[in-house]
């Protein structure tokens, strides 16, 4: 129970904080859509991925994965500012438990993502997207794990590095691989065999399966069983990971 | 009751060339009510023990009981008990003021409305009324020093850390804030830990200092024992033109006077006792007919005291140090 409220001080006081930058947001909001509207008719052209309908149900789940990646992934930016000036270590002098320290700022990159999921599914459904609505609900709290594993690791590196100078280039030489090597922009379906195998050691290759499955109504498969258990697994163990990185010390 | 026991504290650090003692293993205690100083040069363990202290950082060895809970078995419980002022600082620049204190107390539990109460009645005492709705950035250094030290007190703990509080402050910030700590004490109760590398500022405020230098704690007493360890005051006396020579045969022959160095129509000496040593010299150079023009006699300093334990002057503080 304290530790809920406490989370939920730290999310109400960092929710509060972004919302004072209004530009953000909105940029936050109109990127993601531009995908879909830029980038998906050319999908629907190239063919091989199905019909039209299932060029949708391919692209979508491939931009939500896109937004946890490059939005939660990348929160741990945010966090080196707090550190040099000492906030982190102001707070972790308080008796706030090290767990909601770290949870209240995930729930804000939730919060976030939540917000541009539900957009970009329904600016999908406006282009031409059919899914079922439990197909829908189970993909998004998929996203949802999956942003709580990336914006905690993200979190933890941010805390563990502690300059801007090493964070940005170490996380956008990760994430471009990661990103490619999920199938986010294309299935692996197409994928030769040798890209194959190695895109089946990137954990969100399954999330994005998943998700897959869920949008084109096929919700007892091995990949959303799959899916499911990458995600929670990643969001146990990055927690525990950015938990203890709240906790440890730091000279 | 001891607000502070510590036993064989020590930390060490792993670097490149192997380890570094940070601090070696020390022993003391501070009562409740107390103001106590660290005064030590910059790397002399200071902050290491203020943040051990504080639960930011693990000992290597030894145990600690901080306003009555173990450090390390109910860090928590310290936690919960301790007000903690970092040397830079903990406030975030693009936040505003008011939304950090109230974030601040709500972290240690307060109501929204106990929170209000609290936050109007430290802001009166600091002077940040008119600053609430200013952004923490946008702060001047001695505001937000005050606002740092509200921070660390909205709680009301009884123990409060204080690292280096009056470092980059100009002179008028420094007594203002001096005058705060003093009321910490005196008006709320509070037991207050510091540390300065100021001596003036240890002489000032200190019920007790404790001289730390390589790790290990020199010394512990009051400002006025550790001066009354320097033995002497400083005795600065002018005589009329011509009877400086006579003047000195006066001086060297008082007991307990030694030193003696002359210049132009000025004679420079320590004196043991010099209260008593200021009426025989006077006494005697009026029987020589010798004229004093101007007598100056001054306390040994904290500087006397460093220079005299560690065999090196403190070395000069510079704004922004670390």
């Amino acid at each position: 129970m304290q530790t809920l409220r406490d989370t939920l001080l730290v999310f109400d006081n960092q929710v509060r904080f972004t919302f004072r930058n209004r530009i953000t947001i909105v940029l936050g909001l109109v990127q993601p859509v531009l995908y879909l509207v830029l980038f998906g008719p050319l999908l629907t052209k190239v063919g091989g991925m199905g019909g039209d309908g299932d060029t949708w149900q391919t692209f979508v789940p491939g931009v939500l994965v896109y937004l946890a990646l490059f939005g939660a992934g990348f929160c741990g930016f945010g966090i080196i500012s707090d550190v040099r000036s000492g906030v982190i270590e102001r707070l972790r002098v308080t008796p706030v438990s090290r767990f909601a320290l770290l949870m209240g700022r995930v729930g804000r990159e939730i919060a976030i993502l939540l917000t541009q999921s539900v957009i970009i599914v329904a600016v999908g459904v406006l282009l031409g997207l059919r899914a079922g609505v439990l197909g829908i609900l189970a993909a998004v709290v998929l996203v949802v794990l999956l942003g709580t594993a990336l914006a905690s690791l993200s979190l933890a590196l941010g805390v563990a590095l502690k300059s801007e100078d090493q964070f940005a280039p170490l996380l956008t030489s990760a994430a471009l691989p990661i990103m490619l090597l999920a199938g986010i922009l294309l299935p692996m379906s197409l994928a030769p065999t040798w890209l194959d195998v190695l895109s089946r050691l990137n954990p969100l290759r399954y999330v994005v399966e998943a998700i897959r499955d869920l949008f084109a109504g096929h919700y007892a498969t091995a990949a959303v069983l799959e899916g499911t258990l990458v995600s929670v697994a990643l969001a146990a163990v990055c927690v525990a990971v950015g938990t203890r990185t709240f906790a440890r010390e730091n000279a | 009751m001891n607000m502070i026991e510590v036993h064989g504290l020590a930390r060490t650090f792993q670097a490149p060339h192997g380890e570094v003692n940070a601090v070696r293993g020390v022993d003391f205690t501070v009562a409740a009510g107390e103001i106590v100083g660290f005064l030590g040069p910059n790397g002399a363990g200071k902050t290491t023990t203020l943040r051990m202290l504080t639960t930011l950082l693990r000992p290597t060895a030894g145990t600690a009981t901080v306003a009555g809970a173990d450090l390390l078995a109910d860090p928590v419980g310290v936690r919960r008990r301790i007000g903690y002022v970092a040397q830079g600082g903990g406030a975030n620049p693009a936040e505003l003021v008011a939304n950090e204190l109230m974030l601040q107390a709500r972290l240690y539990g307060m109501s929204k409305a106990d929170a209000r109460t609290q936050i109007d009645s430290l802001a009166a005492q600091l002077g940040l009324q008119d600053l609430r709705t200013r952004l923490v950035g946008s702060l001047s250094g001695g505001q937000r020093r005050r606002l740092d030290i509200a921070l660390g007190l909205v709680h009301r703990p009884p123990l409060i850390f204080l690292d280096e509080p009056s470092t980059g402050l100009d002179p008028t910030s420094r007594s203002n804030l001096w005058e705060h700590i003093r009321r910490l004490r005196d008006e709320l109760g509070a037991t207050v830990f510091l540390s300065t590398h100021y001596l003036d500022e240890a002489d000032a405020l200190c019920d007790r200092i404790l001289i730390m230098d390589s790790g290990t704690i020199l010394v512990e007493d009051s400002p006025e024992e550790l001066k009354r360890r320097v033995e002497g005051d400083a005795v600065t006396i002018e005589v009329a033109p011509g009877t400086v020579q006579e003047a000195a045969v006066v001086v060297e022959g008082l007991p307990g006077t030694y030193g003696l160095t002359t210049a132009g129509d000025t004679l420079r000496f320590r004196a043991g006792h010099s209260s008593r040593t200021m009426i025989d010299l006077l006494r005697a150079l009026e029987a020589r007919r010798v004229e004093p023009v101007s007598v100056q006699v001054d306390r040994p300093t904290l500087d006397d005291v460093f220079l005299t334990l560690t065999g090196r002057s403190e070395e000069p503080a510079t704004a922004g140090a670390v």
